[in-house]
């Protein structure tokens, strides 16, 4: 079935009247972020709803794209014909007999006309007729059921033309991007964090993400790794803003402490403090953690108390009580699963103890973290050499680095 | 002289032979290594999986290389089938297969497999409803060519493929796509194929690299085993100059194919047109075919006498497909096609590429008309 446009219904946040305007703005910058690898679809807006044209594309493809744009509760493809009876008909026969290897003996439809255009001759009573008998005639397998159809033709008919249409196919809901405000969501390599920053999108928070890595002792892979993270997100986003901190220094000071089954406390402690401070620097008001609780030592309880302690921003922990199961179906529905198993060590998996502890005694943390008198300079340092880059949805390319002993040519490609 | 056997193989672009020389030279690492030598390798293999991907509409994850389209069509029939033997052992695919798609069924009979050839129309194609009418419970694998590499026939994929994935979905389909890539749109994707091969030297890039598209979540059994690269499905060193110039190739081809296809039919009916003004050649390709190839027979002369005395007069052509020009038998495609024995070895095949103009089909079309009359009084006496 070719068909000519998408039409995007909005989700709960519709429900609130005053920021109505402001979520449908935010919806269709997304929409255009997300549309830019599509030259030549174009949206459109009317009251409640989003048209958008499909341009010659496959509208499977835009629907798979379009399906994630936050706040969308759910996408029909449309055929579009003039508002004139016989083309109405015309097109809705056409319409069904796309569909006919779906139909079986005594499978039910119905017909529902909807008349925006008022001063189009025939009523939405008379259309249902009109529209029905044809494809009654056509389709002898066919028996309508005004109540309970197994399919509902629609048809929308308005001044610019008629929109037909049966499928409604479930979107990703939520609220807008941002229109909840924005958080700073840390971006290990790992299953959980990409899930833990989409969960939070969804609930309507722009996020930007933070990476640490640990470079050289890490490879330019690990960190190639996380930028197609991002990228991921970027696909669901429209743009993602990602923050790459140098967290070596940092990481070899704990290292030195003889403190082993601490270094693991200390180093999210001080990650935390870096996100802070990058959030402050951003105006994000929450940082977000992939934490699940119970999964590994830093995401026990005791262990959640005290790191989180090392920052007054909400820490927002979206996956909190998730089963890694859960976690990994999310993650493969969003894409990012296949790049986060990829095996690179990354600055969490590095300097592992052998036995972490799983009950860290806040005082203690607190006493040693004193005794480091440059951990002040150090976090300011790694905020200072934080580099920033920006990945945008469709991007076919990973971004290569800008290190110049790589000398990979771009018109090698 | 003029080469018209693009279908056999094309001269590399020499953009891509420039790229090809630079890897070489500077980044020899090992993809698989992880220093810094190997990760320069491994990104632009990386880069070029992406490239590679973006031409056919697929995920990078999606794309096993390989060391050209005959590895990638016996990884994909065979790995396949090995694969999914519990499923059943019933595979069908077309009668007019490339010799290594032909060849890997051929094999998989003698171990034990049942394969329904399923027979051509005159013009040379299969339709979706004898496919589907083929198709038993215990089949695991459609297999046929987007393009034929003798005559041009179009098969209709596309049909087949989602008439298989809304009635078949279990059984897999593999395109062989190695003649409709960079001269029609080659979605494999959008056709429901869940296997599709390439080679890189009919696009003008290098011989000895080509892919196979395996779509996520279909498993193949590896033919060469031995390391974990590509996904555990092909074993050994990926060869990164080669495979980067092949992602340049595909990227060029997939921006050139409209004006390919627009220019290259323009060149292909006006020498069909001639062909079929000239008394004695018989004309086997259509004009609804892929836009490079014209196939016709000389009834009555030795199709290799006609390419000799072509080649004297500056054109070059061939007869069947290049991987079996060799042998003396009739072609098999246009023994399938219903034609009888004089036919079938008096084929000759031009193909076309994006270099050639209308100076160049005015020589090739002089050239037809004078090995007609320099053969004439040879004929049927061969």
């Amino acid at each position: 079935m070719k068909y000519d446009m998408l039409l995007l219904r909005f989700g709960e946040f519709m429900l609130k009247g005053k920021n109505r305007a402001r979520f449908e703005k935010t919806i269709i910058s997304q929409v255009r972020a997300l549309l830019k690898p599509y030259p030549g679809a174009s949206l459109r807006k009317e009251f409640g709803r989003l048209y958008v044209d499909l341009g010659g594309h496959s509208h499977t493809e835009l629907i798979a794209v379009l399906k994630r744009v936050f706040g969308v509760m759910s996408i029909s493809p449309v055929k579009v014909t003039p508002s004139v009876l016989e083309d109405i008909v015309e097109t809705a026969v056409a319409f069904m007999d796309e569909r006919e290897n779906e139909f079986r003996e005594g499978t039910t439809f119905k017909v529902n006309t909807r008349r925006v255009w008022k001063e189009f001759p025939h009523s939405s009573h008379e259309m249902n007729h009109m529209v029905g008998s044809p494809i009654l005639r056509k389709f002898q397998q066919l028996r309508v059921d005004v109540r309970n159809p197994d399919i509902e033709l629609r048809v929308e008919i308005r001044d610019q033309g008629t929109y037909i249409f049966n499928e409604v196919i479930p979107a990703v809901g939520g609220f807008p991007l941002g229109t909840n405000g924005k958080a700073m969501a840390l971006l290990s390599g790992g299953i959980d964090s990409p899930v833990a920053a989409w969960a939070s999108m969804r609930r309507g928070l722009e996020v930007e993400c933070v990476h640490f890595y640990s470079y050289p002792f890490t490879s330019q892979r690990a960190k190639e790794k996380v930028i197609d993270l991002a990228r991921a997100l970027a696909d669901h986003a429209g743009t993602i803003k990602l923050h790459l901190v140098p967290f070596t220094e940092i990481q070899t000071a704990f290292t030195q402490l003889g403190q082993d089954n601490l270094i693991i406390t200390l180093m999210r402690r001080s990650m935390l403090r870096i996100a802070t401070k990058l959030a402050e620097r951003e105006r994000a008001l929450a940082l977000i953690t992939g934490d699940s609780l119970g999964q590994v030592a830093s995401q026990t309880l005791p262990s959640m108390n005290v790191i989180g302690r090392a920052t007054e921003l909400p820490l927002l922990r979206p996956l909190v009580m998730m089963d890694k199961q859960e976690i990994i179906t999310l993650s493969k529905q969003i894409g990012t699963y296949d790049i986060s198993i990829l095996p690179y060590e990354d600055c969490c998996t590095l300097f592992v103890p052998k036995s972490p502890t799983t009950n860290p005694n806040l005082r203690i943390v607190d006493k040693i973290e004193a005794t480091m008198s440059h951990l002040t300079e150090w976090v300011d340092e790694a905020v200072a050499q934080t580099e920033t880059i920006v990945l945008h949805a469709g991007e076919s390319a990973p971004a290569t680095s800008e290190n110049a002993e790589n000398e990979i040519k771009e018109d090698w490609f | 002289m003029k080469y018209f056997d693009y279908a056999a193989t094309t001269p590399p672009d020499s953009e891509v032979v420039r790229t090809m020389a630079e890897i070489m030279e500077a980044h020899y690492g090992n993809p698989s290594s992880i220093h810094g030598y190997g990760e320069r390798a491994d990104q632009l293999l990386r880069r070029a999986r992406f490239g590679c991907a973006a031409a056919i509409g697929v995920k990078p994850g999606e794309i096993v290389f390989t060391s050209g389209a005959t590895e990638s069509n016996n990884l994909a029939i065979k790995g396949a089938a090995l694969r999914y033997q519990t499923r059943g052992k019933h595979l069908i695919t077309t009668a007019t297969e490339h010799a290594s798609v032909y060849e890997s069924f051929l094999q998989l009979q003698q171990w034990g497999w049942e394969v329904t050839w399923v027979p051509v129309d005159s013009d040379g194609r299969v339709s979706a409803q004898q496919i589907m009418d083929a198709l038993r419970p215990d089949t695991v694998l459609v297999s046929l060519m987007h393009v034929n590499n003798e005559t041009g026939a179009i098969h209709p994929v596309a049909e087949i493929g989602n008439r298989l994935k809304s009635d078949a979905p279990r059984v897999l389909f593999h395109v062989d796509g190695v003649q409709g890539f960079g001269k029609m749109d080659a979605k494999p994707a959008t056709w429901g194929a869940d296997l599709y091969s390439l080679s890189a030297h009919k696009i003008r890039g290098p011989k000895g690299v080509g892919l196979l598209y395996v779509r996520s979540g279909v498993e193949l059994t590896p033919l060469l085993s031995g390391g974990s690269q590509e996904q555990g499905m092909r074993a050994g060193t990926e060869n990164v100059p080669l495979i980067v110039g092949m992602a340049k190739a595909m990227r060029l081809a997939a921006e050139r194919q409209l004006e390919f296809a627009e220019r290259a039919t323009v060149l292909r009916d006006r020498i069909m047109e001639t062909i079929e003004t000239i008394p004695g050649l018989i004309l086997n390709s259509r004009k609804d075919g892929a836009p490079h190839i014209i196939h016709f027979s000389y009834p009555g002369m030795k199709a290799e006498v006609a390419l000799h005395t072509l080649e004297q007069l500056g054109i070059i052509v061939s007869t069947q497909s290049a991987c079996s020009s060799r042998s003396a038998e009739p072609s098999r495609v246009l023994l399938a096609m219903g034609r009888d024995a004089a036919s079938a070895s008096g084929g000759l095949r031009i193909s076309l590429g994006n270099e050639h103009t209308e100076e160049d089909v005015a020589l090739l079309e002089q050239a037809l008309h004078q090995m007609v009359a320099q053969l004439r009084p040879l004929e049927r006496r061969m």
